[in-house]
């Protein structure tokens, strides 16, 4: 299903998203924009394993099994990210990164 | 052109578009429309690669899952015609000058190195494999990232309990004159 496309496409493209991804985490202000950047980081590093996984040892699961523990790593890390932000809000009434300077118990 | 080149060449421009826009629109309601359309185009990608199982959790979790709670928590925390504040020009002419040069060093590199093709068989991927793998502690075994995994997720689970949940109202609101 993937004769004619090079395993080079595949991880130009990957190292495209996670560019944009890294681009989004310096520039965006707001906690919520800063984890959709790190979805997009963490979701060209899938591309990445499973291209490899599939180009260069096809009769191996390495890739897939990684890819699935980092999708697993992300839905806890998106989780635990969304309760500290919502209780952000609660305290500060903002999620603007440059507003939230104070560390608090 | 092969139609795979061209499905190929569909979801990268999709996948390329849309993560622009992810990062850079000021509607941070549609900048999560556009983060759901990337990753079911990864999706996509997972399925040209012959990953279905892979692909079917990439839309259970990622497409269903997490871009919701994302969805959620930009409803509960701003309101929906809210427009964020532009970007300062500087940092974000410096941002993208280090971005672009890190992305000609990583497109330069891979494309400097040749891969060695192989010429293994492809092994048959379904259910039963993964699974078998996932519980096995011989050699090509997974069961320890596995057990892991799921201590992580329960701890995660417990944490978000314990830090959403609302407590004792917070009497002195923060001062913003204090230094």
């Amino acid at each position: 299903m993937n004769n004619g496309i090079p395993l080079q496409y595949f991880l130009i493209l990957a190292s495209i998203m996670f560019f944009v991804g890294i681009y989004g985490f310096l520039t965006r202000r707001n906690l919520i924009g800063i984890l959709m950047s790190v979805e997009l980081i963490l979701n060209s590093v899938n591309i990445n394993f499973l291209a490899f996984n599939r180009y260069l040892y096809p009769d191996r699961l390495e890739g897939l099994f990684f890819s699935l523990f980092i999708i697993a790593v992300a839905a806890a890390e998106a989780a635990v990210a969304i309760a500290i932000i919502i209780n952000i809000y609660r305290r500060f009434s903002t999620v603007n990164v440059e507003h939230v300077n104070e560390m608090r118990f | 052109m092969e139609m795979n080149q061209i499905i190929f060449i569909l979801f990268a421009a999709i996948i390329v578009v849309f993560s622009i826009l992810t990062v850079t629109s000021r509607r941070i309601l549609r900048a999560a429309v556009s983060l759901l359309f990337v990753l079911v185009s990864t999706a996509g990608l997972y399925f040209m690669l012959n990953f279905a199982f892979l692909a079917a959790v990439q839309l259970a979790l990622y497409a269903g899952g997490i871009v919701v709670l994302i969805i959620f928590s930009i409803l509960l925390t701003s309101h929906i015609s809210q427009k964020m504040e532009a970007v300062d020009l500087k940092k974000s002419v410096f941002s993208a000058l280090a971005v672009i040069l890190g992305m000609i060093l990583t497109i330069t590199t891979i494309l400097q190195f040749s891969f060695q093709a192989t010429t293994a068989a492809a092994a048959e991927i379904n259910m039963e494999v993964i699974g078998k793998a996932m519980l096995s502690y011989e050699v090509d075994g997974f069961v320890l990232p596995f057990e892991l995994i799921s201590v992580l997720l329960l701890a995660a689970m417990v944490a978000a309990i314990i830090i959403a949940k609302k407590g004792s109202p917070v009497s002195d609101a923060p001062n913003p004159d204090k230094p």
